[in-house]
């Protein structure tokens, strides 16, 4: 993958100005330069530059079909097994180039986990489920492996739930309940990022709030990226948002990127405005 | 840029093989397969099972085509209507079995296609009840289990002594037909027909089935609106839509039959010759295979009996990918 | 506009009603042959069917008050699909892990998919022919390997198709949520995507099985067979379907018994594999 020249336009040179947050407190995670993304020839993605920061939750809004997804499933490179897709641009995990020719790509997903929209898990135990990814890297004695897969369930608010019942089906849990196994599963492996595509929009309120609630308490271990559709949800938990949209050509572009809090009272752009207030168009 | 970029640490190797930074750190390793085979072996390692058995038919018509050549070299294309077949004499010529094998399998086709389609209406359609249209199904794909060995086993101690006197009564009120002017004795081309029509019945039926529940149901709905009864709906809208996956279906059927062995040398006969009566005994491609290739030692004879499996395969290799053709692309169309 | 509640003119109704009855009558005369040859089976199977003929060797032609069975005909059939299955089921899972985790729509994926097609449909006879080819010729011996041989190639197709049906079933969900635990493609595969689809594999082996059991053409001139027991796979081998075919057309009325309580054997072994298959297909 060829980092493209960094000669952008004028424009885009523009509009970067308008996307500086104003305090990056720590070196970011992720740096993300020039970034566009196709699908065979259709362009998805045009043009992106963030910054995720360490220990912070960085929440993604846009209308939909603006590319939040497509951007999330670059960061660990989870696109290129779905289809035919295409990145251009810069990206950085800590430092090092994640299209490199010497990337392992099961090693970056084992640092930058995932959670999708709809809770997957896999056909096995709740034990199993947790375990499976401990086990891809490693062969454990059984206590070390139990301790693991506590830990990582206690860590998803889910242990009180399901300690009695370690070896039923995963499949057999509730929605809610369903998404935390899947986010202790990802825990389990300790990333150092954590993606969550829409994690809670199949979810009721009540288990969407249980996950809010998680989210919060996960940011002392690990950088979350969160994108939802839900605005509420990103001004509750993030430090950071990211506002995409589409332009007139259909392609996704980062409109505007700040702490939430700017974004949400004082947004630089127009549309953004218009976005968090609900108004479209 | 605007970014405050994290120094460049490219010794960094945490997203490398040689990752040593790891929280889980000193745990026992990974199994030794895993880390021998890894992602590249595991993929390479499915590339040559799908190569293999890509490769299978072509291995099957060099191997045959090898064996065969001492007799395509003296025969040539002239072997395929050539009449004789002597192996005292070593002259080989294919006719009298082309000929069998192409018209026991058209009168199976004849015999089955109406049948197999009747089957398929009857168990898409909404024109029976479910409880009656699943086991009506089940029991024909059923059909479809039953070796063929023993369909011929039957056929040779049951169905030909019980079908002759029909077989007598065509000859005596129909004996001015051509098709019909010899004596039986019992087994026949018709016979084998008759039999053959059993046997692909299942998949005629299967296909074309196929092919009636992939019409939408707008179509049928749309008919029963502008006031057309059932059968008129099925006759006139459905069936017309589903034709190429029925003509699929036959297709495939036709090219089963032509390969069908046991069953077919068990109740033809085995005579060899040109008859245009269907009550006379014949013999087909398969049949003959099957009667000499195991006391074949002349390695002309070997290789005229090869020639023939050759000409089979790619006979039926012919009819079955215009099946398949058929069935996948004219019904997608559709 | 027609009046929905109009009665129908009678000729429609008379037209409606025969086409219906054409069509049924038409199924019920499929299922006839079905009826008799199982009832056929049964009834002449049954009486010839005793503890000796499962475990005798079949008495020599024209003796009548000596034990008569097919047991080395059984052991033949089971030894010759055992190694059919060794080489095709791991060729053909294989294969069909290629196609449906890795070639998916590539060309090559497509030209293995098509020749894998054609070879399901090609003549069982020609089959076997290959394997005359292949093994006889050259060892210049019929032999169970060569049974056994023919019978894999016949079941590579069956296996490799039906089972990247049912990898294809598996909801991709489940291979991004391995992929994106760091898992890789041989162990995604392995232990999520063919676990998940583990049913669908088993019935598809279990099908291939009782179709290669049932299988005649491809044995006649391979494993040809045997009167006497198996004592080598280098050696030719008795089968329960080749025993059918050759006793059906005996002139002594014992081995045509035989060859009924024979059928009888095999009609059970593929119809409780065949149904075995579909159980472990409903068993989801
Ligand atoms: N697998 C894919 N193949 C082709 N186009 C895709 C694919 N996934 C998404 N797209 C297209 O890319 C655009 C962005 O999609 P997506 O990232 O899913 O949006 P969002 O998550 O913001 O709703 C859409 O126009 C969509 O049609
Ligand atoms: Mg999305």
């Amino acid at each position: 993958m060829l980092p493209s020249p960094h000669s952008s336009s004028s424009s885009s040179e523009e509009k970067l100005a308008t996307m500086e947050p104003q305090s990056p407190s720590t070196l970011p995670v992720f740096h993300i330069e020039n970034v566009s993304c196709f699908y065979g020839r259709h362009k998805a993605l045009e043009g992106v530059y963030m910054d995720i920061y360490e220990g912070k939750v960085t929440a993604i809004i846009g209308p939909s079909g603006c590319g939040k997804s497509t951007f999330l499933k670059i960061l660990n490179r989870i696109g290129e097994m779905e289809s035919n897709v295409r990145v251009d641009g810069k990206v950085q995990l800590l430092g090092k180039n994640i299209f490199a020719r010497d990337i392992n790509l099961n090693l970056l997903r084992r640092q930058v986990g995932m959670i999708f929209q709809h809770p997957n898990p896999f056909a096995m135990s709740i034990y199993d489920n947790v375990a499976y990814g401990i086990r891809t890297f490693h062969r454990l004695s059984r206590p070390a492996l139990d301790e693991a897969v506590e830990s990582a369930l206690r860590s998803a608010a889910l242990w009180d739930e399901v300690k009695d019942s370690l070896h039923q089906s995963g499949l057999a849990l509730s929605g809610g309940q369903q998404q935390r196994l899947c986010i202790a599963r990802a825990l389990a492996v300790k990333p150092k990022v954590l993606l969550m595509d829409e994690p809670c929009s199949a979810l009721d309120p009540i288990a969407t709030l249980k996950i809010e609630e998680l989210i919060q308490g996960l940011k002392q271990q690990l950088t979350i990226v969160i994108v939802t559709h839900n605005m509420q949800q990103a001004a509750r938990v993030s430090e950071y948002t990211a506002f995409f949209s589409t332009d007139e050509r259909r392609i996704g572009q980062l409109v505007e990127f700040d702490l939430t809090q700017k974004i949400f009272t004082e947004a630089e752009q127009p549309s953004t405005r218009d976005y968090v207030a609900g108004r479209f168009g | 840029m605007g970014f405050a970029v994290a120094p460049s640490t490219e010794s960094s190797s945490l997203l490398t093989s040689s990752s040593t930074d790891d929280s889980l750190e000193n745990a026992g390793k990974l199994p030794f397969l895993r880390t021998l085979l890894g992602d590249g072996g595991f993929k390479s390692l499915t590339f040559v099972a799908a190569l293999i058995a890509g490769a299978v038919p072509f291995f099957v018509v060099a191997l045959i085509s090898r064996d065969a050549w001492p007799a395509i070299a003296k025969f040539g294309l002239p072997f395929l209507w050539e009449q004789d077949w002597n192996i005292d004499e070593s002259i080989y010529g294919a006719l009298p079995y082309l000929f069998g094998s192409l018209v026991s399998a058209f009168i199976a086709l004849v015999l089955a296609l109406p049948i197999g389609v009747a089957i398929a209406i009857v168990t898409s359609e909404r024109v029976l009840p479910p409880w009656v249209q699943i086991p009506i199904a089940f029991l024909v794909e059923l059909i479809a289990a039953i070796p063929s060995v023993i369909i011929g086993l039957w056929g040779v101690f049951v169905f030909t002594p019980a079908i002759n006197p029909f077989q007598e009564f065509l000859y005596a009120r129909f004996g001015w037909l051509p098709i019909f002017n010899t004596q039986p004795f019992g087994s026949s081309m018709l016979v084998a027909g008759i039999i053959l029509a059993i046997m692909i019945l299942p998949t005629i039926a299967a296909i074309s089935r196929e092919a009636f529940l992939a019409i939408s149901a707008d179509l049928r709905n749309g008919a029963f609106a502008l006031g057309a009864t059932q059968w008129e709906t099925i006759i006139f809208v459905t069936m017309p839509a589903a034709i190429s996956g029925i003509l699929g279906g036959a297709t495939l059927g036709l090219g089963r039959a032509l390969g069908e062995t046991m069953a077919v040398t068990m109740v033809i006969g085995n005579v060899a010759g040109i008859d245009f009566s269907l009550l006379s005994p014949g013999s087909t491609i398969p049949s003959i295979l099957a009667n000499q290739f195991s006391e074949a030692l002349d390695p002309l004879h070997i290789g005229a009996l090869m020639y023939l499996a050759l000409v089979l395969f790619l006979i039926t290799l012919g009819v079955n990918s215009l099946a398949i053709f058929m069935i996948r692309f004219l019904s997608r169309n559709a | 506009m027609r009046d929905a509640f109009a009665p129908l003119a009678p000729s429609k109704k008379l037209f409606n009603w025969s086409m219906g009855t054409l069509g049924f009558f038409l199924s019920v005369v499929a299922l006839i042959p079905l009826v008799a040859i199982f009832w056929s089976i049964v009834s002449k199977g049954l009486p010839h069917l005793s503890l000796d003929t499962l475990t005798q060797l079949p008495a020599p032609a024209g003796l009548t008050d000596v034990p008569n069975g097919f047991a080395n005909a059984i052991i033949g059939t089971v030894a010759m699909v055992a190694i059919a299955a060794m080489i095709s089921l791991p060729l053909g899972i294989l294969t069909a892990i290629y196609l449906s985790e890795f070639g998916k729509q590539s060309a090559f994926a497509s030209w293995v998919r098509f020749m894998v097609t054609i070879l399901s449909a090609a003549p069982s006879i020609v089959i076997g022919v290959f394997a005359y080819a292949v093994i006889v010729l050259p060892f210049q011996s019929f032999s169970a390997i060569a049974g056994g041989f023919a019978l894999s190639i016949l079941m590579l197709p069956l296996v490799a198709l039906a089972t990247e049906e049912s990898l294809k079933s598996v909801p991709n969900s489940q291979r991004m949520a391995s992929a994106a635990l760091g898992a890789g493609y041989a162990r995604t595969t392995l232990r999520i995507v063919i676990a998940r689809a583990l049913p669908g594999i088993i019935t598809s082996g279990l099908l291939a099985i009782a179709r290669a059991s049932g299988e005649t053409a491809p044995l006649i001139f391979t494993a040809l067979f045997s009167q006497g027991w198996l004592e080598s796979f280098f050696g030719p081998s008795a089968s329960l379907s080749v025993l059918i075919y050759n006793y059906a057309s005996s002139p002594f009325s014992e081995q045509n018994d035989l060859a009924w309580a024979a059928a009888l054997m095999l009609l059970i072994i593929v119809l409780i594999t065949n149904l075995l298959s579909r159980w472990v297909a409903s068993k989801r």
